[in-house]
């Protein structure tokens, strides 16, 4: 298996974890680390796949990860924001269908 | 007994939809086009000499601009919900952690240049300067220093929407016939030079604001704390 | 080529880890650690420009942001909440 195939398999397989934490989960901050946990194995394929052409990496994908990096930075916190609103409203870190009857 | 079940077929569902993405990976055709070998071929041309920078800031430099839009939004979203943040959740700070704080961050503002000065050349730039330049910024805000700008709040919204401003100042400067962000040469290079320098700078602000989350006017500076104004 | 085997395990292995330990803390620590070993993998996938910016801010910022929220969204210490959610009572702080 070259290189770029490990790691582009290594991203299928945190992207199927992640994925499976983001639906099960019910704390709002799991769901946030899964989300991130997604966006790094996105990530992974991405610049994995990036090398498969030649002898150097395409250069394209590096940039589009490098702008997702500081996207999802700022996605997390403006998350992380939005969970302590909803924490000062109703007391709770889940979403209103995830309450205990 | 029910929530088991939906337990189970949903690990084998995202299971399968695993295997699925494994197997498409794996057959993916080769690239229809080499994209290195077209950004290596107008890589003299775009003012800067390492390609990452040169997808970044001119072949792509439309994805850039968006995403420092999507930043200043972030940010207007986050200081829209009116939270506050606890300033001093742990008591004053040590002596020791003050005199780190005191001498780690003009050491990682000239880090930040230098990682804004080699973008050009070799890995680095604006996102990594402003990465840390923001990480500066949380230090100042962990140790109770309010950001500089704190106390002027315009100030501060000005230096967070600085990037913004000067690329879409800077890509309508340069419009020819209805192209936008299409520079070559030498004009590209303090172009790009330009708005990576104000793109830095904003981008180290927000991220120092989104960790703070609170919004300008409802912090309270550290002057006004200890000493009430009358 | 091991190296690289034993990185792409170790990460698998964090994020598992990471994503189901019932101890929110010890979760973002380990999801700091993922960040760090991921910018390893960044490097070795001849990536130093995406390297440098998951250091400073997938494992820097993401990290201290996740502290910081951890601390405030559940100051007094973790509640379990591993999956299959629902399974186990609920936990005692959802109750008020």
């Amino acid at each position: 298996m070259s290189l770029s195939t490990l790691y582009a398999m290594t991203g299928v397989a945190l992207f199927s974890l992640g994925f499976h934490a983001l639906l099960v989960q019910r704390h709002l901050l799991r769901k946030v680390l899964a989300l991130n946990v997604l966006g790094s194995a996105t990530f992974l394929l991405l610049v994995g796949m990036a090398r498969r052409g030649g002898d150097t990496p395409d250069p394209v994908p590096h940039a589009m990860v490098l702008t997702g990096i500081v996207v999802a930075v700022s996605a997390t916190a403006l998350a992380l924001s939005l969970a302590r609103r909803l924490k000062a409203a109703q007391g709770l870190v889940r979403l209103p269908e995830d309450m205990p009857e | 007994m029910r929530q088991m079940l939906a337990f189970t077929l949903l690990t084998l569902l995202v299971l399968a939809s695993g295997l699925g993405l494994a197997v498409a990976v794996l057959s993916l055709p080769d690239a229809p086009t080499d994209l290195a070998a077209r950004v290596d071929a107008g890589l003299d041309d775009s003012g800067v000499s390492h390609p990452v920078t040169a997808v970044l800031l001119n072949f792509r430099a439309y994805d850039t601009l968006l995403e420092i839009g999507v930043l200043l939004l972030v940010l207007t979203g986050t200081w829209s919900f009116g939270l506050e943040r606890r300033l001093d959740p742990e008591g004053p700070v040590g002596p020791i952690q003050a005199e780190l704080v005191r001498n780690l961050v003009p050491l990682m503002v000239l880090v930040a240049g230098h990682l804004l000065w080699l973008g050009s050349k070799a890995p680095g730039g604006a996102f990594q300067a402003g990465a840390v330049l923001g990480g500066a910024g949380v230090l100042l805000v962990l140790s109770q220093h309010p950001l500089p700008a704190w106390r002027h709040p315009a100030g501060y919204r000005a230096t967070a929407s600085l990037g913004l401003l000067v690329f879409l100042i800077a890509s309508v400067a340069t419009m020819r016939d209805g192209r936008l962000l299409e520079v070559r040469g030498r004009e590209a290079g303090l172009l790009i030079l330009l708005i990576e320098v104000a793109a830095a700078i904003s981008i180290g602000a927000i991220l120092a604001a989104l960790f703070a989350a609170e919004a300008p006017e409802t912090a309270t500076s550290l002057d006004e704390r200890k000493e009430p104004q009358p | 080529m091991i190296f690289d085997h034993v990185l792409a395990l170790t990460l698998v292995g964090l994020a598992w880890r990471l994503l189901s330990t019932s101890h929110l803390f010890k979760a973002v620590v380990l999801f700091i650690t993922f960040g760090l070993l991921l910018a390893l993998a960044w490097v070795r996938l001849e990536a130093p420009d995406i390297a440098l910016a998951e250091a400073a801010i997938g494992a820097g910022l993401t990290g201290a942001l996740l502290l910081d929220a951890r601390a405030r969204l559940e100051p007094r210490d973790d509640v379990p909440d591993i999956a299959p959610a629902g399974s186990g009572p609920p936990a005692p702080d959802a109750s008020h």
